[in-house]
């Protein structure tokens, strides 16, 4: 039995953070382990918002589950969705046509920039800055406008099917995404002037949090959490899905690994971002944005893994499939769960102030962790 | 040394504060920067995406007719049992029986906007219309009927 409140024998304090503490995003419960000010030891507890997201999708169609997928990481849910469509049509062998594919990757970076825009103004928010907030939200205004117009939604797109897209992009489409792309490049500029060289931000960032390359792998950390410790891990560079295989990008990745190295990875990998949809948004090739697929969809026996690069990191799809409509059994590997459990590594010796900022430069999403 | 040093990092600290400063300045005095939309204030020359989903609605044309044959692809395509369709038999004028619609159910309260009951319908009879004001008194005015009293299938619809 873990002691939830109140001193341990050795003289530490043990209180709680959360689960409705408004810096842990979301319905996280940490247990925290004090002497003094410093941290001793960090215990997540988790199941506070549990769906069984993966057993609802054993009694859904490979239709319907994608849908299902927004809910986890709520941020990244375009992302989620291409992830699950992937590996149905790998088990299809369903050939997307060019013109879905161009539209998969630029909707993905317009997601993964919405999301770093939001962590930018949340992480800053948790450090004490009150105003970068509502300069994020701003910004991702004008992605959500977009996603509104070609998809039909803001937040949830369910914009994937398995074999392409559900509609064509909207006639303004590429007109506003040029509009935002001017918009952005000056405004993440901003987003340095008043963020990046702060030196209060600056002195609550630097040396704290830190993971090594090592603890990084053992952990099993992905995404921008073990870029900033130098590990290479960006799936649209190691396994290229899509038409990310032809694309001018650079994996970015920093040397620090403390929060403040966690923190550039994020914000160079929005100008990537915005490089890599400016490559795009001029090249989309004519035709259909669907294949043709049978009414209704039968995964062949056997058992099929997929994985796309979230914002938060390495997100895999594995189906086993006994032939029928439904699948038999569903595994999401989500980043956040495995970003977390390095939690009490990272905060363990620091003071209890650099815990949120800590988790702060997890990007932690509690959806996507419960599940 | 130390001294030159502890100096500089006060004013590179201070110069830091002022260029976030002076940003914050340029907001307040530029009210044409501000973007906020005065919802409820707005609501004539608010215009929405026609693609945004509010709710399924199913079209019917000024002679109260509609498209939906009752095939049940649209409840077999949603993941929440959203729709219900309830079939009746109508007499045809060579006097043969024929498959028709009788009520469509649609529980608005399940629904979550994924928009494959739309994709699934083979005679576009239902689409996702722009309200998303939804808040009602008692629950079971979420509860739809979407066909109108009266209305018939439109005619040539297969």
């Amino acid at each position: 039995m873990i002691q939830e409140v109140g001193t341990t024998e050795q003289g530490e304090l043990v209180i709680n953070l959360g689960p409705q503490h408004p810096s842990t995003h979301g319905v996280l419960h940490l247990v925290i382990t004090l002497s003094g000010e410093t941290i001793k030891k960090v215990e997540p507890h988790l199941g506070y918002i549990h769906r069984s997201i993966e057993k609802m999708c054993e009694s859904l169609s490979y239709r319907q589950f994608i849908y299902v997928t927004s809910r986890m990481d709520y941020l990244s849910s375009h992302i989620n969705n291409h992830g699950c469509a992937l590996c149905v049509e790998k088990g299809m062998q369903i050939e997307v046509p060019p013109r879905a594919k161009v539209i998969r990757v630029l909707m993905d970076e317009l997601t993964r920039l919405a999301s770093h825009q939001l962590w930018w103004g949340a992480m800053a928010m948790d450090v004490g800055a009150l105003t970068p907030f509502f300069h994020a939200f701003r910004e991702r205004e004008a992605i959500n406008d977009i996603m509104e117009e070609t998809c039909g939604a803001r937040l949830t797109m369910n914009y994937m099917v398995p074999g392409g897209v559900m509609a064509d992009l909207h006639p303004d489409f590429q007109k506003k995404v040029k509009e935002f792309i001017r918009f952005f490049r000056t405004k993440i500029d901003e987003y340095d002037e008043l963020v990046t060289g702060n030196v209060i931000f600056k002195s609550r960032m630097e040396g704290i949090g830190y993971l090594s390359a090592e603890s990084a792998v053992s952990y099993g950390c992905t995404g921008p959490t073990a870029r900033g410790s130098g590990v290479s891990c960006d799936i649209r560079k190691l396994y290229p899905y899509e038409v990310y295989g032809q694309l001018q990008f650079e994996e970015v990745t920093a040397t620090g690994g403390d929060c403040f190295a966690r923190y550039m990875v994020r914000m160079q990998e929005m100008r990537q971002s915005l490089s890599i949809i400016e490559q795009l948004i001029d090249n989309i090739p004519e035709g259909e944005f669907q294949a043709k697929t049978k009414a209704v969809l039968k995964l062949p026996k056997g058992e099929f893994y997929s994985r796309v690069e979230t914002a938060r990191g390495e997100f895999g799809v594995y189906i086993i499939s006994e032939g029928g409509t439904t699948p038999y059994r569903i595994k999401f590997r989500s980043p956040g769960f495995s970003n977390l459990s390095a939690l009490d590594h990272m905060a363990r010796g620091y003071k209890i102030g650099d815990l949120v900022a800590i988790m702060g430069t997890l990007d932690l999403v509690i959806p996507d962790i419960d599940r | 040394m130390f001294l030159k040093k502890y100096i500089s990092d006060v004013f590179g600290a201070v110069r830091s504060l002022l260029k976030g400063m002076r940003l914050t300045g340029y907001y307040f005095t530029h009210r044409k920067e501000i973007i906020t939309q005065q919802y409820p204030d707005n609501k004539e020359e608010m215009k929405l995406p026609e693609r945004f989903r509010g709710e399924v609605v199913m079209l019917h044309d000024e002679k109260n007719e509609h498209a939906c044959t009752g095939c049940t692809a649209c409840e077999l395509a949603c993941p929440n049992g959203t729709i219900k369709i309830i079939t009746k038999f109508d007499m045809t004028p060579e006097g043969k029986k024929k498959k028709a619609l009788d009520t469509f159910i649609y529980h608005l309260e399940l629904c979550t906007m994924c928009n494959l009951c739309i994709e699934a319908c083979p005679t576009d009879a239902i689409k996702m219309a722009q309200n998303f004001e939804h808040s009602v008194y008692d629950r079971s005015e979420l509860t739809k009927k979407l066909n109108k009293p009266g209305s018939k299938i439109r005619e040539g619809v297969e």
